[in-house]
């Protein structure tokens, strides 16, 4: 049975957002907590599974309001109670308890005494949900401001190493800066229609007489500048190698996988919902921005010889994929984008997490090199590499294949074939990074001058968990993905707003 | 005479924002500052907006550059010497900065101007002649603005103070010297 919730009552919004007040009661808790007990590792691991229990509590109550069909009563104001909301929201919580079941034994092993990771890892995560279920664009880049803080934190976690804190410290100025354009952009937004509201600018953008303003465009140039830099979009991608090499192993990979698919989500909102109409104003440069981050992306990627750094910038390559969702702008796109953020969740910090079992000190030192014959000593864990590789370039049979062509067909429904093209050339293209780890663990003898890789793998407890459920959910969603496709295009099924606001059924 | 008001203390904000960023002495600069936040309070209260301009010198002006100074002065930064302000190069990028910023805002006006002029275009938003007077009598200066602040926008209210929030712990985490 159909919920409608009023949001212009106080019990109203407050229902809307009862897994973001959830999370926030559930963070100051655990800072209360870890304040009290911040000498003893086995309570940090102890607050690390109450994270647990809040981030399910909130997939919970997710689900429940995608189940009962909540909508709003009228206009969203301020928070949008749309299916492209919790489906958005599932992904997010599902990376972010993946990342709090790596981290319980990293942390430890590590030595980072910090158990208020567990709270800003939370506080990261609404800030996120606010990011995609925003129906006005302060609210949006409020959420926005929230995530970032806790993932700067976050990625400078590790107090005694200097790459950590210059990981932290420039991925806080170029994210600052980011912000700046990004806040300049919707200021000219307003400007130009006079609302904050994505269904109302919709609405003022209808009539055509704001087609060619030059607020709006200039506006919209500058929105897409400070998205580039927080979806890591080629040439604002910069700070993301050091970033992610500084950052703690299982932060690098809640970076890559949820963080940039929160940033997807809202840029997703914004065209669809509030500009889905008039896609003049941003098709062309949200298409080379697509076209420059898959190829250049990936040519680097080809040069690197660290793990880290490869997994780095075969994540760009991934947001110029993700792009390609973007430009069509379409539901169909977003419904594209939606399964690819989810296998893309699973693969980006199945690899990361396995990384973390590799290696030791921030794992920057992990070469590719260093994997031969890997699969001689620890068989299993050479398989799970193995199918997270074989899923990050697409190939058949996995679910980064599904991924893939759902992109392309969401491209070509909209008539874009160079695009899809240069998609397929640059998956090409990162054959030539994600194969050699394979040959390396499968076909080479192991490498004299390391200490042997395969017997310091330290992969236990939670992580092995996490390792094998993403390989387990990668080749089932590979062969039979019909459930999750259907969830995904239910996902992003009222995601256009014109309908919403003429009243007509899309 | 509220014109030339208006002038006044535009050419006093945009003098005082100069010397804020030529200044060597990080002091005087904060000081320029101080004087530049005066002014925009002067021109909001000449908006009608008195409870907004009354804010701006208690919090920005007052306690916020107080604190600002006091830092400085508890760091010792005051004192001339050695600045890490970039040479000439920095400085002919920044002008060039802006000079690309005040062409934008001419061009803006060319095309708003072709359009029938900034009136017309944002006529459908901008609150009629002595609309906001006869608003601030009705409900009182704060009154106008708690009302949408905490009903309208209460949503974004609420995640600013955990934005806030965490804005503190995040600081506290990272630079505290024994956890």
């Amino acid at each position: 049975m159909p919920v409608a919730i009023d949001l212009s009552a106080p019990g109203g919004v407050a229902l809307a957002l009862l897994p973001e007040i959830l999370l926030t009661v559930w963070a100051c808790v655990l800072l209360l907590l870890a304040a009290w007990q911040h000498r003893d590792p086995d309570a940090h691991r102890r607050i690390g599974g109450l994270a647990l229990v809040g981030l399910v509590a909130a997939l919970v109550v997710m689900v429940w309001f995608w189940k009962s069909g909540t909508r709003p009563a009228g206009l969203p104001l301020m928070i949008a109670l749309d299916t492209f909301r919790y489906a958005g929201a599932i992904v997010f919580l599902i990376g972010a308890i993946l990342t709090v079941l790596l981290s319980l034994r990293y942390l430890g092993r590590e030595r980072i005494a910090v158990p208020e990771y567990y709270a800003l890892l939370l506080f990261a995560v609404i800030g996120m949900l606010l990011m995609g279920g925003a129906a006005d664009l302060i609210v949006l880049f409020l959420g926005l401001e929230t995530m970032s803080l806790a993932v700067y934190v976050l990625a400078g976690i590790k107090r005694r190493s200097g790459t950590s804190a210059e990981a932290a410290l420039k991925y806080f100025l170029l994210g600052a800066f980011a912000s700046g354009f990004l806040l300049y952009g919707i200021a000219l937004i307003y400007g130009a229609t006079g609302t904050t509201n994505l269904t109302v600018i919709a609405f003022q953008l209808s009539d055509g007489g704001l087609q060619d303003s030059a607020l709006l465009s200039i506006g919209v140039a500058l929105l897409l500048v400070g998205f580039g830099f927080k979806v890591a979009a080629v040439p604002f991608h910069m700070w993301v190698p050091d970033v992610y090499d500084g950052a703690p192993t299982p932060i690098s990979g809640f970076m890559a996988a949820a963080v940039k698919a929160a940033g997807f989500a809202a840029l997703i909102r914004i065209m669809v919902t509030a500009l889905g109409e008039s896609t003049a104003v941003w098709q062309g440069a949200v298409w080379w921005l697509a076209v420059i981050t898959m190829l250049i992306g990936n040519l680097i990627a080809l040069a690197q010889r660290r793990l880290k750094r490869m997994l780095a910038y075969s994540s760009i390559g991934h947001a110029g994929y993700l792009l390609v969702a973007v430009t069509s702008g379409t539901p169909a796109g977003a419904s594209a984008f939606l399964f690819y953020a989810l296998v893309y969740t699973l693969m980006t910090i199945g690899a990361f997490g396995l990384l973390a079992a590799l290696g030791r000190d921030g794992e920057s030192e992990v070469l590719i090199d260093d994997l031969s014959g890997l699969a001689a000593g620890r068989p299993w864990i050479s398989f799970a590499m193995a199918v997270f590789m074989l899923s990050l370039l697409g190939f058949p049979g996995t679910a980064g294949f599904i991924g893939k062509w759902y992109i392309l067909s969401a491209a070509i429904g909209t008539g874009q074939w160079l695009l899809a093209v240069i998609l397929v050339l640059g998956s090409v293209v990162s054959a030539g990074y994600y194969l050699p780890v394979i040959m390396n663990m499968y076909m080479r003898e192991p490498v004299e001058r390391r200490p042997d890789l395969s017997a310091s793998v330290d992969l236990v407890g939670a992580a092995r968990g996490v390792v094998a459920t993403a390989v387990v959910l990668l080749i089932l969603l590979g062969v039979w993905p019909n459930r999750v496709l259907d969830l995904a295009v239910d996902g992003s099924r009222d995601l256009r707003a014109p309908a919403l606001v003429t009243g007509t059924s899309p | 005479m509220l014109e030339l008001v208006f002038w006044f203390f535009s050419a006093a904000a945009i003098v005082s924002a100069f010397l804020c960023i030529t200044r060597r002495s990080a002091v005087a600069s904060a000081l320029w500052l101080v004087s530049t936040l005066f002014d925009l309070a002067a021109i909001f209260v000449l908006l009608d907006a008195q409870f907004i301009g009354v804010l701006q010198v208690l919090v920005y002006a007052g306690a916020i550059m107080v604190l600002f100074l006091f830092v400085i002065m508890l760091l010792d930064l005051g004192r001339e010497g050695r600045t890490d302000m970039k040479g000439s190069v920095g400085q002919f990028v920044a002008l060039a900065l802006g000079v690309g910023l005040v062409v934008e805002l001419w061009v803006l006006k060319r095309v708003m101007d072709a359009e029938g002029g900034f009136a017309a275009q944002t006529a459908a938003f901008q609150l009629p002649e002595g609309e906001l007077a006869r608003m601030t009598e009705a409900q009182g200066a704060i009154g106008i603005i708690a009302a949408p602040l905490f009903r309208q926008y209460l949503v974004p209210f609420e995640v600013t103070s955990v934005l806030l929030l965490v804005a503190v712990v995040g600081a506290v985490v990272l630079a505290k010297r024994r956890l």
